[in-house]
């Protein structure tokens, strides 16, 4: 059950992902272009997510356990350190040169496997380098 | 007006799919994180799953919806590439992505998903405008 909720999962994110347009980075750079020739499209998704996300955690908030699994698993650290911040300033650099963030990343395996292999083969071999700078010896 | 009613659909049924998704196996959809455990754990059944279904959702892009500007044609091979590098090293550095911070953190209002949206947003922002 856990493997089909997950599958599904990734399948309705992934078509999210196609009806919002971030699978195009050419929307997406449009949308970081916020000097130039704006498109405010990206405000609609984040804020759509957000508001139903929200209403997960309400409703999450009622429950001591998920109904397929044990416990919660949400992550609950709220230090602000230095990966943090220069992790995500260098993932910021990243999305604003190519419009690509992970899943749409991913996504353009099939719908621009030209670039996708490039910035796939890049986005692994970035995750990998830090993977093993850090948890090699603890794994 | 219409023009935002396929981000705001797109947007809900995110938003739909990361609470049902926490809901029923209480976790959160981070997909720089899925694609990590999918790479680099021992455990990598469910996110291989995930992934798999996320490539074939995306992959309507085109086929069940219309892009309403072209996808790009192949941009300077080295640009893609070092966009992945910092992608890739900067959201496992910064344990999280549009995803898992912007959408699942903002929505639980964690204050590190905060500061990794506004960080992240500012710098691509600040990155477009140096490179157009």
């Amino acid at each position: 059950m856990i493997a089909l909720v997950t599958f599904a999962t990734g399948l309705l994110f992934g078509l999210g992902l196609a009806v919002s347009e971030m699978t195009n980075p050419s929307v997406v750079l449009d949308f970081l272009d916020i000097f130039g020739n704006w498109n405010p499209s990206l405000v609609f998704v984040m804020g759509g997510a957000v508001a139903i996300g929200m209403l997960g955690y309400v409703i999450r908030n009622r429950h001591t356990k998920p109904w397929l699994a044990d416990k919660w698993y949400v992550p609950s650290r709220r230090d602000i350190d230095k990966n943090l911040v220069i992790g995500s300033a260098m993932f910021g650099i990243g999305w604003g040169l190519s419009g690509y963030c992970p899943g749409p990343g991913l996504t353009a395996l099939t719908n621009n496997p030209a670039e996708a292999v490039y910035f796939v083969g890049a986005l692994i071999a970035g995750a990998g380098l830090f993977h093993f700078q850090n948890y090699r010896k603890n794994s | 007006m219409d023009a935002y009613i396929y981000p705001l659909m797109g947007g809900l049924l995110i938003g739909f799919t990361t609470a049902a998704y926490l809901l029923l196996t209480g976790k959160v959809v981070g997909i720089s994180g899925i694609l990590a455990q999918a790479l680099f754990s021992k455990e990598r059944l469910l996110p291989v799953l995930f992934i798999t279904g996320l490539i074939i959702g995306g992959s309507a892009y085109g086929v069940l919806i219309e892009p309403s500007v072209p996808l790009p044609e192949l941009r300077n091979p080295m640009l893609l590439i070092i966009s992945g590098l910092l992608v890739g090293y900067g959201t496992r550095m910064g344990s999280g992505c549009t995803s898992g911070h912007g959408v699942c953190g903002l929505s639980r209002l964690s204050p590190r998903s905060v500061v990794a949206t506004v960080i992240f947003i500012a710098t691509a922002i600040l990155t477009v405008f140096l490179t157009k």
